[in-house]
C-alpha cells in the first residue's frame, strides 16, 4: 500500500513540477507556452553539459539550469511574446515555432554541425546524467523501499511550490502579478509596469521548467524531443486545476498522479493513462474553468 | 538521366534508409554499413566486372516516404535491388512496391516474423533465432522458472511474447505476467512495482527504444538486482547500454546473433574498417548494422551465381548462398529467404560491452511463423510461398 501511494506521490510531484511554471505564465500572461517542454529539455541538457564540461553533479547544476532557462525565457519574452500580447492563437504558433527552433538548436550543436563541429553532450543522440552516489542506494523500511531520488524530487517540488507561494502571496511583486492575473488593464491603470512584471514572470516560469527538466533527466534519457510529451501532461494539470490557481495546480497534480499510480498498479499503465484523460474531459465538462477557478480577466 | 550514362559498366542498386527524422540515429549506421560493403566490393573489382553504383534515398523516418522513394528507385532508376528499411512499418510500406514491380528488397533488421514474401530477402533474426536458445538457457542454466514478460505495445514485442510462451511451456517454466507499455513511455514506477510484487524470478524484456533506459534505471532504483532477478532482453544492445550508463545493465543478459564484443579476426577487422569508413573512432556496431553489411556480400554472390543482375535472377541466385560474416557463417534458407544465424547470449559488463557467455555451436534455421506453430517438420513458408492452410 505504501508502495502505491509513494509511486502516486512521485508521479504527482513530476506533474506539478512541469505544471508550476506553466500555470504562472498562463495565468499571469494568458500565453499558452508551447515551448515549455523545450525549456525543460534545455534544463536537462544544462545538467548533461555541466556534468561533462564543468564536472558539476546534478544537485549543483540546479541553480545553473534555472539561470540558463530563465535567461532564455526572458529573451523569448522580450523578442517574441511581448509583441503578441492578447493574440492567443499567434502566441500559440510563435511558441510552437520557438519549440522547434530549440530542438534543432540542440540537434545541430547550436548550428556548428553545419561546419562539421560537434559539441560533446549535444547532437541527435541520447544523453544521460549520472546520479550522485547518495541517490543510488535504497533505504528499506520493512518491505517498503524508499527511493532517495524520487523522494528528493518530491521534496524539491514541494520546496519550489512553497517558494512560488511566498513570492505570489507575501511579496509586493506577487501582489502585482496577482493584480495582472485578475485584470491587466486595471493593474496598468494603477501604475503597475505590466511589461516588466510579465518579463520577470515569464523568466521565472521558464526557470522552473529548467529545473523540472534537470530533475527528470535523472529518471529518463535526455534527447532533443523529450519536451513534447511533457508539455501535454503539464497542460492537463493546469486545465483541471484552474487557470492561474496555484492551489488548484497542486491539488490537481496530486490527484492525477495518485489516480495514475493506483490504476497503473491495479491494472496497467495504458488503462491508467486512458482513465486520467477521460477524467480530465469530465472535469472540464462539469467545470469548464477547472476545479479552483476564480472570476477574472 | 545521369544513371543511364553509367549503366554500361555499372549496376545500380538502391540504398533506402532514414537519413533524417527520429529513426536516423540508428538508420544512418545501417546506411553507412551498406555503403561500406559496396565500396569494399567495388575496390576489389566489383561484381561480374562491373562497379556497383549505390543510389541513396532518404526514407525520412516516415513509411509513406519509404513507399514513394522505393517506387522512384524501382520505376525510374530501375535498380537491380534495394537495400533498406529498419522498422517493420517501413518494410510493410515498401513490400507492395517490390512485389508488384517484381523487384527485390534486402531487409537487415531482426523482426517479428510472420512474413513470407518472395520479393524480400530477410537477413536479420526472427523470434526463434533470438529465443529458442535463450529461454531453455534461462530455465536450465540460470535456473529461473517464473517469467515476467514485459514489452512495448506494438507488433514485435507481442509476437516475441507469443513465441516466448510456447518455449517457456515446452521447457517446463511458467509465465506470471505479460505486460505492455506504450512505445516511448518513460515512467516505469508502477510497472517495476508490479514486477517486484509478482513473485517472478526472471524478467523477459521486449522493450524497445529509449523506454529501455528509463526501465533499467527504475529497476535498479527500486532496489532490484540483476543477480537476484535478472532482466533477460531481446532488444537491449550496445547503444542503449551506453545511453543508460553501463552500471544499470551490468549483470543482465541479452540474446542476439551479433555483439560488438565477438572475439574474432573478422569482427575486429570489421569494426576497425567501419570506424575508419565513418571517420568516427567510437562508432558502435550492432546486429542490424552487421546484417546491413553482410547482406550486400550475399547479394554479390547471388549476382555472380546467376550471371546477371536482374531481380528475378538474383532471387534465384541468392538461395543457399553462404558468407563468412563478422558474426560467423550465414546461409540463406532456400525456402523462406530468411537467413541461418548463430544465437548468442551475452552478459552486460560494467564497461558497457557484452561478455558472450553462450553461443550455439552452429547457425540455426529461421522459422518466421513459429508463433503460429511452424517447426522443422511442418514448414509454413516454403519456396512456393506461404502455406495458408496451416495458419
Amino acid at each position: 500500500m505504501a508502495d502505491i501511494i509513494f509511486i502516486g506521490l512521485s508521479l504527482g510531484s513530476i506533474l506539478l513540477l512541469i505544471a508550476l511554471g506553466l500555470t504562472i505564465i498562463y495565468g499571469a500572461m494568458g500565453v499558452i507556452n508551447m515551448a515549455h517542454g523545450e525549456l525543460a529539455m534545455i534544463g536537462a541538457y544544462t545538467a548533461v553539459m555541466a556534468g561533462i564540461h564543468l564536472n558539476l553533479n546534478l544537485i549543483l547544476a540546479i541553480p545553473l539550469a534555472f539561470l540558463v532557462t530563465a535567461t532564455l525565457g526572458w529573451l523569448i519574452e522580450r523578442l517574441v511574446i511581448r509583441r503578441l500580447y492578447s493574440r492567443i492563437m499567434d502566441t500559440l504558433l510563435a511558441t510552437w515555432g520557438i519549440a522547434l527552433l530549440l530542438q534543432q538548436m540542440i540537434r545541430l550543436s547550436l548550428g556548428l554541425a553545419f561546419f562539421g563541429i560537434t559539441i560533446e553532450g549535444m547532437g541527435t543522440g541520447l544523453q544521460s546524467v549520472t546520479l550522485p552516489e547518495a541517490f543510488s542506494q535504497v533505504w528499506r523500511i520493512g518491505d517498503f523501499v524508499l527511493q532517495p531520488y524520487r523522494s528528493f524530487i518530491i521534496l524539491v517540488t514541494l520546496g519550489l511550490a512553497g517558494i512560488t507561494w511566498l513570492l505570489l502571496y507575501r511579496t509586493a511583486f506577487g501582489i502585482q502579478v496577482r493584480a495582472i492575473m485578475r485584470n491587466p488593464e486595471m493593474a496598468a491603470a494603477c501604475g503597475i509596469d505590466v511589461r516588466r512584471v510579465s518579463s520577470i514572470t515569464f523568466a521565472y516560469g521558464s526557470g522552473l521548467a529548467g529545473i523540472a527538466g534537470l530533475l527528470l533527466a535523472g529518471l529518463k534519457t535526455v534527447s532533443p524531443d523529450m519536451g513534447a510529451s511533457l508539455v501535454v501532461d503539464g497542460f492537463l494539470v493546469v486545465v483541471v486545476g484552474g487557470v492561474g490557481s496555484l492551489v488548484g495546480t497542486i491539488v490537481s497534480a496530486g490527484l492525477l498522479g495518485q489516480i495514475n499510480g493506483v490504476v497503473a498498479i491495479l491494472s496497467n499503465d495504458i488503462l491508467a493513462r486512458a482513465l486520467v484523460l477521460g477524467l480530465v474531459i469530465l472535469v472540464i465538462m462539469w467545470r469548464p474553468g477547472g476545479l479552483f477557478n476564480f472570476k477574472g480577466r | 538521366m545521369p544513371n543511364r550514362a553509367l549503366a554500361a559498366n555499372s549496376i545500380d542498386v538502391g540504398v533506402l534508409f532514414s537519413q533524417t527524422g527520429g529513426l536516423s540515429i540508428i538508420e544512418k549506421s545501417l546506411s553507412d554499413a551498406t555503403l561500406m560493403a559496396i565500396s569494399e566490393i567495388n575496390s576489389a573489382g566489383g561484381v561480374l566486372g562491373q562497379q556497383i553504383n549505390p543510389i541513396v534515398e532518404d526514407g525520412a523516418s516516415d513509411p509513406k516516404t519509404f513507399n514513394e522513394k522505393a517506387s522512384k528507385l524501382v520505376i525510374r532508376d530501375r535498380v537491380a535491388s534495394v537495400f533498406g528499411c529498419y522498422t517493420s512499418a517501413s518494410r510493410k510500406a515498401v513490400l507492395p512496391v517490390v512485389e508488384k514491380r517484381r523487384n527485390l528488397l534486402f531487409y537487415p533488421t531482426y523482426y517479428e516474423g510472420s512474413e513470407c514474401s518472395k520479393s524480400i530477402v530477410y537477413t536479420g533474426a526472427v523470434p526463434n533465432q533470438q529465443l529458442s536458445v535463450f529461454i531453455p538457457w534461462i530455465i536450465n542454466t540460470l535456473g529461473k522458472k517464473k517469467f515476467f514478460i514485459v514489452g512495448s505495445n506494438y507488433v514485435y514485442p507481442r509476437e516475441m511474447a507469443k513465441v516466448s510462451k510456447i518455449l517457456i511451456e515446452q521447457n517446463g517454466g511458467e509465465w506470471v505476467a505479460d505486460e505492455y507499455l506504450e512505445l516511448g513511455h518513460s515512467e516505469w514506477g508502477a510497472m517495476v512495482g508490479k514486477i517486484k510484487a509478482s513473485g517472478a524470478d526472471v524478467v523477459l524484456s521486449n522493450v524497445v527504444g529509449d523506454s529501455i533506459i528509463a526501465f533499467y534505471r527504475e529497476f535498479i532504483n527500486q532496489g532490484l538486482t540483476h543477480a537476484e532477478l535478472p532482466i533477460c532482453a531481446t532488444v537491449t544492445a550496445e547503444i542503449e547500454v551506453a545511453a543508460m550508463g553501463a552500471d544499470y545493465a551490468a549483470g543482465s543478459y541479452t540474446s542476439v546473433p551479433y555483439f560488438q564484443a565477438i572475439e574474432s579476426e573478422a569482427n575486429t577487422s570489421f569494426i576497425e574498417r567501419f570506424r575508419a569508413f565513418t571517420n568516427d573512432p567510437k562508432a558502435v556496431s550492432h546486429h542490424a548494422m552487421e546484417s546491413s553489411y553482410f547482406q550486400v556480400y550475399l547479394w554479390k554472390q547471388a549476382v555472380e551465381a546467376a550471371g546477371k543482375a536482374t531481380p528475378a535472377a538474383i532471387v534465384e541466385g541468392v538461395k543457399g548462398q553462404s558468407f563468412d560474416a563478422p558474426n560467423g557463417r550465414v546461409t540463406v534458407d532456400s525456402d523462406s529467404l530468411h537467413v541461418y544465424l548463430t544465437p548468442r547470449i551475452a552478459q552486460w559488463q560494467a564497461d558497457g560491452q557484452g561478455k558472450i557467455i553462450e553461443a550455439y555451436p552452429e547457425p540455426i534455421r529461421p522459422f518466421p511463423y513459429m508463433a503460429y506453430g511452424e517447426t522443422e517438420d511442418s514448414l509454413f513458408c516454403t519456396a512456393a510461398g506461404l502455406d495458408t492452410a496451416k495458419l
